[in-house]
């Protein structure tokens, strides 16, 4: 198959999103570009949602939790070591003398939550359909909870406030590409040929030799990387995290996304999570202006319902639509290394 | 600690048990007969407080009769939802519907919001209700032991409706095979809506005590109470009713033993308890103490 084409097109593409970047960086104000980078870490979150929800089948709720995990090493790691002892006593001294740049702090955020999925996936993942939801919803409950009640680590309910403004639309972007290079690539290597035998039929791939939970807990833990490095992000860009920052209902809008997408397609899940984002952002300023709290969540559901009901696989299903044949006629649109491995669809 | 502090706390965990048992009940009838966990049932218990809060408190119906229209409201509530929301997408995977229960949910607190705003309303029972009564070495407000005791009928009319009428035995037919007890003839759709009527009118029951006993109320009080009565479901087996009652018991009494048992810095413990409890239960015992075990066909 044809795979320098493909890469170059990704470059290309990747080149293209760096300089809009850089436009944004130069011309935008900061509200509006820290609604792109709000677009950009729900992105993230979407697509690597994708991976165990999409791809495996494995309906999990828990991405709020590793961003949680993720929010929070990230941002002790970071924290700069003479405020630590004061914010936080109960940290062992070798990590409240630490002190990591950004992106090892990311990184290490992340790491912690692929553990924390891989020590919590072993008996979970055991876990069929709506009971893994129901268990990885638990794991919400139960992050908070300890985040809440272990307040030597975690400063309790206040949260950690005043954290360095590291997030950058450059970071974000960075993530973001790195978040579609590797769903795109595990979409079509074998691995993710595995991932999605086990959602089609569990039972026909286990007899086919694939190992399922192996496969299981791999697809848990990739998601829950990217939702960690995502949570620490987001933790930089809001320069606050708190037990209650990624909430249950969170978990549900990314779900959303997900479905919304089309569980399965990497391009319909970044797609709806820029537009959903942009969609609610946009309605905020007509919620306060009219008084009605909570109005875009109602309209958000119900258009889960409307897509439930009349287009259940959701905008593209699994395919993942041309669009870099379609952005080379009509230069200028969102870059998507959405490629043009079409043909080895099934 | 002195026995009648426990005695008081176990007087406790029963009055909770009996809110838990009542949501859970729902949670299994519906997942008996269409395979949903619908996660909107925990906002029928919201509905159902504040159709107590309108009825009894700015229309002043008496007490007992606001029941009756508690329940009725829930009832109608329920019905609706399915109608409307899970009805058009019955025989999807059974993660649809729990997506779809999911957008009700928002649908519902978000409209409560609006309407209703966020704050907390006080919910005021009737001086005769919150009196207290001597009970042995014990005295508790009469409103808990009318929860109890509202409960326990309201769980009784269910199990006698269930186990002796036509209809009952039509709904535990569908239960058992949705579409053998079809081909005897049995209307589907409407044991399907009768389940969500039941179901959802217990769950209105349990808000209105949910609301006398904490004396508040908001639109988003039915999140955590629906939640942890689906890990009621859970413990005593989802689909089988009596599971559901024992489920509700016994969590609601391990929640407040554990609480008021061990030394207070673990008492914000009490959300992390609840769902690793759920998880331990799920991996050891998936079917729960009830529960029958149906196999996974591919």
């Amino acid at each position: 198959m044809a795979r320098r084409p493909n890469l170059l097109a990704f470059l290309a593409a990747a080149s293209l999103g760096a300089v809009l970047v850089f436009g944004a960086t130069a011309t935008l104000d900061d509200y509006v570009l820290s609604i792109i980078q709000f677009v950009g870490i729900n992105v993230i979150l979407a697509v690597s949602l994708n991976i165990t929800n999409g791809f495996t089948g494995l309906f999990s709720l828990g991405h709020p939790a590793f961003m949680t995990i993720g929010g929070y090493v990230t941002a002790i790691m970071s924290l700069d070591p003479k405020r630590k002892p004061f914010l936080l006593p109960d940290l062992p001294e070798w990590l409240a003398a630490s002190h990591l740049s950004f992106l090892p702090a990311l990184v290490t955020g992340g790491m912690v939550a692929t553990l924390v999925a891989v020590v919590v996936g072993f008996p979970v993942l055991r876990l069929r359909g709506h009971y893994l939801a129901v268990a990885t919803l638990g794991l919400i409950f139960i992050v908070q909870g300890l985040a809440i009640n272990l307040d030597g680590y975690t400063r309790g309910a206040l949260g950690l406030n005043g954290l360095p403004e590291l997030t950058s639309l450059w970071w974000v972007y960075g993530w973001m590409l790195l978040t579609l290079y590797v769903c795109w690539k595990l979409k079509h290597s074998s691995l993710g040929r595995t991932m999605l035998a086990i959602r089609e039929n569990e039972l026909a791939a286990a007899c086919l030799g694939v190992r399922i939970t192996r496969t299981r807990i791999l697809s848990f833990a990739l998601g829950a990387f990217f939702a960690g490095v995502a949570g620490g992000l987001w933790a930089h860009l809001v320069t606050l995290i708190t037990p209650s920052s990624f909430s249950f209902l969170f978990a549900f809008q990314l779900v959303v996304m997900v479905v919304l997408g089309g569980t399965g397609s990497i391009t319909g899940a970044a797609l709806a999570g820029a537009l959903l984002t942009i969609a609610t952002e946009a309605l905020h300023p007509v919620e306060e202006a009219m008084g009605l709290f909570g109005a875009s969540q109602v309209l958000l559901a119900v258009a889960v319902l409307l897509v439930l009901v009349f287009r259940p696989k959701g905008l593209f299903g699994m395919a993942e639509p041309d669009l870099l044949a379609w952005v080379g006629k009509s230069p200028g649109r969102e870059p998507t290394p959405a490629g043009s491995k079409r043909q080895r669809e099934v | 600690m002195t026995a009648s502090y426990i005695l008081e706390q176990i007087v406790n965990g029963i009055i909770l048990g009996s809110m838990y048992a009542l949501i859970a009940i729902g949670f299994s009838l519906i997942y008996g007969i269409v395979r949903l966990i619908n996660f909107a049932h925990g906002d029928i218990v919201t509905i159902g407080s504040f159709a107590m809060l309108a009825s009894a408190v700015a229309l002043k119906i008496p007490f007992p009769l606001a029941i009756l229209v508690v329940l009725v409201t829930g009832a109608a509530t329920g019905m609706m939802i399915e109608r409307i929301a899970f009805r058009p997408m019955r025989g999807a995977p059974q993660v649809t519907g729990f997506i779809a229960s999911l957008a009700v949910a928002i649908v519902m607190e978000n409209i409560g919001i609006m309407t209703l705003t966020a704050q907390p309303r006080s919910f005021i029972v009737p001086a005769y209700l919150s009196k207290f009564i001597a009970i042995g070495p014990l005295s508790v407000r009469a409103i808990d032991l009318a929860i109890v005791v509202l409960a326990v009928l309201l769980m009784a009319a269910l199990a006698l409706f269930v186990r002796f009428t036509r209809t009952g035995m039509a709904m535990r037919a569908t239960a058992e095979n949705y579409n053998v007890a079809r081909l005897m003839g049995i209307n589907i759709d409407r044991m399907i809506l009768l389940a969500f009527a039941i179901g959802s009118a217990l769950a209105a029951a349990a808000g209105l005590m949910w609301g006398s006993k904490y004396s508040q109320i908001s639109p988003l009080m039915g999140l955590i109470p629906g939640l942890k009565a689906f890990v009621a479901a859970v413990i005593g087996g989802v689909g089988s009713i009596s599971g559901a009652m024992l489920g509700g018991y016994v969590l609601g009494l391990a929640e407040v033993l554990l609480v008021g048992l061990l030394p207070p810095e673990y008492s914000g413990y009490r959300n992390v308890f609840v769902f690793a409890v759920l998880i331990i239960i799920l991996l050891v015992m998936p079917n729960g103490l009830l529960g029958h075990s149906t196999e996974e066909r591919a």
